[in-house]
């Protein structure tokens, strides 16, 4: 279908196809930036950075992207966004962005808002994240970073571990492994935190194999990929229950005593202490590899998107 | 109109006779249709009447009141059952099923209260597809949410 002009709301509409070309512009993107290669292919744009919620992070990386790439970026940040909260509404901020800018990329605590800028922005629109329902680049930087390390998704055991219900990453992922054909795909939580019934239809009716277990020890030996994320404590109106839950699932040394040698370890970020940091240093730890491969993959789909990728 | 006998209210010579209603949802039909009794027209309703088809029934009379196909087919969701005959001189001139549109724009609240649809002091108009017909399941086109046809009441927009 291509990527000019069009916007990204969620992983969804991306056949696999899509996201292959995606992961091939990338990899030359990471080769350049790794060559310290001036690019010049935004050079004249400017990409609008609406972070209605803040998200550093993110944030960053599309800065990062835009200016890797030559172009502007343009902030808009929680901060300039109290001014949202005096009176001014969504649709009036995003049309003044749409019209000072080429490309907007939305953040915002509001499930669905990134389809509402779309429909107002006359310009591309990337979900940079809406509420706890999606956030598709972080999705492509997880299929992308599972391609880099493995080569082919297809055939991977996956376990997605922690807060399957509200972690705005896991519906997305849950979605982008439809694209591919893994093995198997463990959902690993406590019971009050299995994914959203919306998102178990969808993903089984695309014919995810998934198994949703409440313990990691069983299957931690069958493991390829083990995506995790973090446990808030605010799911827990009981503070003793979130100490046994947040200790239940915490990723240790002793943990992984089990697992194969070639496991990678993956986490969206940032972590506090889901993931003991003794495991850092050691083989299977692939989210910082997995964290830089963020700004090259953003600027892949920024090239993509404003169509100046040829 | 077979089936009408003994019932209180006469004959329309013209307008809308919505028939076939499920038994007690007869108030919900006419709040999918904004109809409050203030427009002007007369309305009669009929709760718990026999019906051969549904064992008890609702039907709602509109008198001068002509209700379009994509106006009626919203009633599928709280009435699936529901028949719509539109009557001039006291004849049926033209009878059919409601049946379910693809899309529903603005009726339904949706059910996530952190859905863009829900925050104050924007214009997105609520929208949902219809995702399955045999049982009724909207989506929500912003946040995903799901709503099943027979909730679907407790979600209409006030
Ligand atoms: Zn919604």
């Amino acid at each position: 279908m291509g990527f000019a002009g069009r916007d990204v709301l969620s992983i969804l509409d991306f056949s696999r196809e899509d996201l292959e070309e995606l992961f091939s512009v990338a990899d030359y993107m990471e080769k350049a930036v790794k060559e310290k290669r001036k690019l010049k292919l935004l050079e004249g744009y400017i990409v609008a950075l609406a972070f209605l919620e803040p998200s550093t992070r993110t944030m960053y990386s599309f800065q990062s992207a835009t200016h890797r790439l030559g172009g502007y970026a343009l902030v808009f940040s929680s901060r300039e966004a109290t001014s949202l909260a005096k009176g001014e509404n969504y649709a009036d901020t995003i049309r003044m962005l749409d019209s000072y800018s080429d490309l907007i990329v939305i953040r915002s605590r509001y499930e669905g808002a990134a389809k509402y800028v779309a429909d107002i922005a006359e310009n591309p629109v990337i979900n940079g994240g809406d509420g706890k329902h999606e956030h598709p680049t972080q999705t492509m930087i997880d299929l992308y970073t599972m391609k880099r390390l493995f080569g082919d998704i297809d055939g991977l055991t996956i376990g997605v571990l922690g807060d399957l219900k509200y972690a705005r990453t896991i519906a997305s992922l849950l979605y982008g492994l439809t694209r591919y054909k893994p093995k198997k795909v463990y959902l690993i939580s406590p019971s009050i935190l299995r994914i959203r019934e919306e998102v178990r239809d969808t993903i089984t009716r695309l014919g995810l194999p998934i198994e949703e277990v409440s313990s990691l020890r069983d299957i931690i030996g069958e493991l390829d990929v083990l995506y995790v994320t973090r446990i808030q404590k605010e799911r827990y109106p009981d503070p003793m229950e979130y100490e046994r839950v947040k200790h239940a699932f915490k990723i240790t040394p002793e943990v992984l005593k089990d697992a194969r040698p070639e496991l990678k370890i993956l986490h969206p970020l940032p972590k506090i202490d889901e993931i003991d940091l003794r495991v850092d240093n050691l083989p299977y730890a692939a989210y910082f590899y997995q964290a830089r491969l963020g700004v090259p993959l953003r600027m892949a789909l920024l090239a993509l998107v404003l169509g100046v990728w040829r | 109109m077979s089936g009408e006998k003994g019932l209180l209210v006469s004959k329309i010579r013209d307008g809308t006779v919505i028939d076939h209603i499920s038994a007690g949802k007869a108030l919900k039909v006419l709040r999918i249709l904004g109809i409050t009794g203030s427009e002007g027209f007369r309305v009669a309703i009929v709760m718990n009447a026999d019906s051969r088809k549904l064992g008890r029934k609702d039907i709602i009379k509109l008198e001068n009141k002509y209700l379009s196909k994509k106006e009626v087919d919203l009633i599928a969701l709280v009435a699936p059952t529901a028949t719509i005959n539109i009557i001039r001189d006291y004849d049926v001139v033209e009878k059919y099923n409601v049946s379910l549109p693809e899309e529903i724009t603005g009726l339904i609240k949706c059910p996530n209260p952190n859905c863009i649809t829900r925050k104050p002091r924007e214009v997105a108009l609520s929208r949902f597809r219809l995702l399955r017909k045999d049982p009724v399941v909207l989506e929500c086109c912003y946040c995903g949410a799901r709503v099943l046809g027979e909730d679907v009441e407790k979600y209409l927009e006030a």
